[in-house]
């Protein structure tokens, strides 16, 4: 019960949110929004089915590189851009969690790692496709449905705010049932315990690819939605750094709970500015607020520690 | 012909720095059983350490061997201070400490440096020698030359002298070496100690014709992991020779198969990972 007036209470904070921030703020959290679809993937795989990705910056930049091409090139309104964009990176996921069933831990992660690596440079070496550098501009174009009239009278920003915390709830809820169903209690008897979950007929390996499959679906959507927002891709866009923000967001969820979630996606994108608070560091300065980042990684991982060793007592 | 020869000189030096690099992560890898994703980072500080040094007008040999004793201190002391205490626990906890490791070090390296990149003045004259009519380019020479120097300074303290012994022994079997009395926490820590000096002789070499900025050593770590797989990630000498290997082999395809070029070599080093990786199951 007291979860429901907690939901409830988040509600309304989001419908009011953008009433009372300027416009730039606003702009900032629907990228927040898009950040936390992502995290909730990433959790699903990490916390809920024991693999690691260091690559989920490339998932999205699957997602977001089919709603810019799509609706650069075809003409495609960018909401319908979306649901394909989960699906594209839905299908790459589960092409991948196939190799990974042979990896541990330790080499999922130097894969994944490399796959996020390499991910810029191919999409500058094959730019007839990408348009190479300087990426695809999505500003101006008629498939934006937020420019013009918009809808309900709303500003553009308004409008992308609403769209992303909309289908963030959305696939929050989704995340939520889908974990505590019957699908999420196998999920976490395969992570832990590979002869028992056998034993009551669950086929881990099935489980773990779909869980690839469904983290790199939201991851997509997360991508879309940021492309959406910000009107432009480029290999930039998607770089090796957001991956690993995107895992300390995860980390700092606590792996698992996908209420952490938002404390994740919130730490992406407010951590430059808490850095600028401090003296003689510009929130425009990209050192600083990297160095925090690994910093806060570190420290919450060992902390964590730390707590598990002292419960254990 | 002369072509082919200066191509392969040239990626014996670069496969040097990548064997280098690979080398450091296998002596982690052994010891702790955890694959250091800020190995290339640190190589970037060392690098930037010595340019520091240099600027401050130091000449080259002094600074650079500094620079490799306070590596080796720095990889010893992050080993006390963030692997050690996490040793107990999961492995996943140490590989996202050494990923935190890895953007916070990038992260101070832009604060303190900047995010643009520096030309940096090595030891060796970039004009040419002339052996047999084709020229090679001292400074390949002379980068080879400090690798081999390195890599068999590392082998012969492996297998030759009684340090060496202990940290085989502790990464061969931690509980017997503990019972005849090899401290395995000391022997983890200087693991840890002699891969930051690899990282930084490889990070200072490379700094020349690479130009030192902070993500100097994102796509050579890739290189370095690569070429450590070759070896399973255990075996010293197949890493060595994983990356010389690999430092021809991709010098050879960006220059004649014109498909590949400059930009698909990290995919090729991509691909041989994902190969070696699926190919060979690791436990």
């Amino acid at each position: 019960m007291r979860r429901l007036y907690l939901l409830g209470a988040a509600a309304v904070v989001l419908v009011v949110l953008p009433f009372v921030l300027s416009d730039f703020r606003t702009v900032q959290l629907a990228t927040v929004g898009a950040y936390f679809i992502a995290i909730i993937g990433l959790d699903v795989l990490i916390g809920h089915s024991g693999q690691v990705s260091l690559g989920h910056g490339g998932l999205m930049a699957v997602g977001g590189y089919t709603t810019a091409i799509l609706m650069a090139h075809h003409g495609v309104q960018d909401l319908c851009t979306i649901p394909l964009a989960a699906l594209v990176a839905g299908a790459v996921g589960l092409l991948f969690g196939l190799p990974a069933l042979r990896l541990s831990g330790l080499f999922l992660a130097l894969a994944t790692f490399g796959i996020a690596v390499v991910l810029p440079t191919l999409l500058k070496r094959f730019d007839h496709f990408t348009g190479g550098s300087s990426g695809v501009a999505l500003f101006g174009l008629p498939q934006q449905s937020g420019q013009g009239a918009g809808y309900l009278g709303m500003t553009n920003d308004t409008w992308l705010y609403a769209l992303t915390w909309t289908i963030g709830i959305a696939l929050f809820a989704l995340a939520w049932w889908l974990l505590s169903s019957r699908f999420g209690r196998a999920l976490r008897a395969a992570r832990d315990s590979e002869p028992a979950a056998a034993a009551v007929g669950i086929n881990r390996s099935a489980y773990r690819v779909a869980a690839f499959g469904i983290s790199a679906a939201y991851a997509g959507v997360a991508g879309a939605l940021y492309a959406i927002n910000v009107a432009y891709v480029s290999p930039d866009t998607y770089s090796v750094q957001l991956s690993l923000f995107l895992l300390v967001g995860a980390v700092v969820g606590a792996y698992g709970s996908i209420w952490g979630a938002l404390g994740g996606a919130l730490l992406i994108e407010f951590l430059p500015d808490l850095a600028g608070t401090l003296p003689h560091v510009s929130s425009k300065e990209a050192g600083p607020a990297t160095f925090f980042f690994g910093a806060v990684l570190i420290v919450i991982v060992l902390l964590l520690h730390l707590v598990r060793k002292v419960s254990a007592r | 012909m002369a072509n082919f020869a200066q191509q392969i000189v040239s990626g014996l030096a670069i496969g040097g720095i990548y064997g280098s690099l690979a080398l450091a992560l296998v002596l982690i890898y052994r010891a702790t059983g955890v694959i250091n994703f800020a190995q290339g980072e640190l190589a970037t500080l060392s690098a930037f350490v010595c340019a520091a040094l240099v600027g401050h007008g130091w000449s080259f040999w002094p600074a650079f061997g500094i620079t490799v004793i306070l590596s080796f201190a720095g990889g010893m002391g992050l080993h006390v201070t963030l692997i050690r205490p996490l040793e107990q626990g999961p492995l996943l906890g140490i590989v996202i400490v050494t990923i935190g490791l890895l953007i916070a070090v990038n992260g101070l390296d832009t604060w303190i440096w900047g995010g643009q990149v520096h030309q940096f003045q090595g030891p060796f004259s970039t004009s040419p020698i002339h052996v047999g009519g084709v020229a090679f380019s001292k400074q390949d020479i002379g980068v080879i030359a400090v690798s081999v120097v390195a890599l068999t300074l590392t082998g012969l303290l492996l297998s030759r002298t009684k340090l060496g012994l202990g940290l085989r022994a502790v990464a061969a079997n931690p509980a017997e070496a503990r019972l005849t009395g090899i401290p395995a926490g000391g022997m983890y820590a200087l693991g840890w100690g002699l891969a930051a000096a690899l990282g930084a002789v490889a990070g200072v070499m490379a700094a020349p014709s690479l130009l030192l900025g902070p993500n100097m050593m994102q796509t050579v770590l890739l290189y370095a992991f690569a070429a450590a797989l070759v070896g399973a990630m255990v075996s010293p000498l197949g890493a060595v020779l994983g990356g010389l290997g690999l430092g021809v082999l991709l010098n050879l395809l960006g220059t004649y198969v014109h498909w590949i070029g400059g930009d698909l070599r990290l995919a090729v080093a991509l691909a041989l990972i994902l190969a070696l990786l699926v190919v060979r199951r690791h436990a």
